[in-house]
């Protein structure tokens, strides 16, 4: 009995050891939405690294944080701050947009 | 005008395409009618509901709300798709012959309709809550010059709905003995692509592992940023940067529920036999 715990609590182990094996992760980056414009617009991250976004919202209308090359689609509320991961990126120029706005509300993530 | 035209469409399409095809897949299950109404209104109520509380919903699991409540209902329709397709594997050849008559077999597509109004509901809700809330902020922004913004998001929904219904009726016009064919392999990718973007929301959240974050990149071939990608991610699952788990899910989900469609042929002949 003793013996099939132990395996059981080694399996679990494992498999939490699996589930947490991330990438090296980079420090956080804040964003603000403001009049339907992204400050900052170009923000630069390390390549290879996993990487996370904080987006606050200070319009006053809904807007939509999304981007295909990050993968990322995510609805922001008036005053809210919502976090995004993504990468790991290859070096390159990442476009992001607020997907409500999509003229006036862009910006580029640039991995290096 | 133009530009909420294009986002409005994008999205009601996206829904569309799935409606489209349950609408095929379920064509031969008598008296669905009121099933695939109380699916599009209980999607419409569920769209109106998630963009009322959808501030609330992201704060929820540590600003993962939205994420996860995303992956927990595809994870459910995708349930409901494989239920459909176990069921149809034993019921759907037959129904196109002799057995819309019987009780037995009415209460049992009674089941699977409601299977598959939860996948129509499912479907509007997610598209639905994003366009719900587009709309409210052109509405509270610019009440004035809304009216423009507003007729652009009526003629996308229009052009959608009319995209759908157009694949609903193409869908139709496949003779009868193949169309049980083209649309359980449809519905099984439906819901492989459903399971896939769930795994990949989850693993982007780090709830599950990755599995590698990005297998390949055809995004130069196919972005999902344009609407033939979004189209072809909300039929087929395609992802221009797809995830190791999201691939592994797809497969998964694809070859199970094929199996679960295909595996009926034997008890069906059996069964004729015996009536």
């Amino acid at each position: 009995m003793a013996e099939k715990d132990i395996i059981f609590s080694r399996l679990a182990l494992s498999l939490a050891a699996a589930a947490t094996a991330l990438p090296a992760m980079a420090a956080p980056l804040h964003l603000v939405l403001e009049s339907h414009h992204f400050t900052p617009d170009h923000i630069t991250v390390p390549a290879g690294k996993r990487f996370k976004l904080l987006v606050t919202s200070h319009d006053t209308t809904p807007d939509e944080f999304e981007s295909p090359d990050l993968r990322v689609e995510k609805i922001l509320m008036p005053g809210q701050t919502i976090t995004v991961m993504a990468g790991p990126l290859s070096p390159g120029r990442y476009k992001f947009y607020d997907d409500y706005h999509p003229e006036s509300a862009h910006g580029i993530v640039e991995a290096k | 005008m133009l530009a909420s035209f294009i986002i409005v469409f994008r999205e009601v399409l996206e829904a569309g395409l799935i409606v489209g095809i349950v609408l095929a897949a379920t064509a031969e299950i008598p008296r669905r009618a009121p099933y695939l109404w109380g699916g599009l209104l209980a999607g419409f109520a569920g769209a109106g509901l998630v963009a009322a509380i959808l501030g609330e919903l992201t704060d929820a699991f540590a600003g993962n709300g939205q994420d996860v409540f995303d992956a927990a209902i595809l994870g459910f329709a995708v349930l409901m798709l494989g239920w459909h397709a176990a069921w149809m594997s034993r019921h759907g050849r037959e129904m196109a012959n002799q057995m819309r008559e019987m009780g037995a077999e009415i209460a049992a597509g009674h089941r699977t309709m409601l299977a598959m109004a939860a996948v129509i509901a499912i479907a509007i809700l997610r598209e639905g809550s994003e366009v719900a809330l587009f709309l409210y902020g052109i509405a509270t922004a610019a009440p004035l010059g809304a009216a423009a913004l507003i007729s652009g998001g009526m003629l996308g929904v229009l052009t959608g709905g009319a995209v759908s219904w157009a694949l609903y009726r193409g869908l139709l016009a496949i003779p009868l003995k193949h169309l049980f064919g083209v649309t359980s392999t449809l519905i099984a990718l439906l819901a492989a692509g459903m399971a896939g973007q769930a795994a990949a929301l989850l693993a982007n959240d780090n709830y599950i592992p990755a599995l590698g974050y990005q297998l390949w990149n055809t995004s130069w071939l196919l972005s999902t940023g344009s609407i033939a990608g979004k189209a072809a991610q909300a039929l087929l699952g395609y992802s221009d940067r797809p995830m190791g788990i999201q691939l592994l899910i797809w497969v998964i989900t694809l070859f199970s529920l094929l199996w679960l469609s295909h595996r009926a042929s034997r008890p069906q002949t059996l069964h004729r036999q015996e009536t």
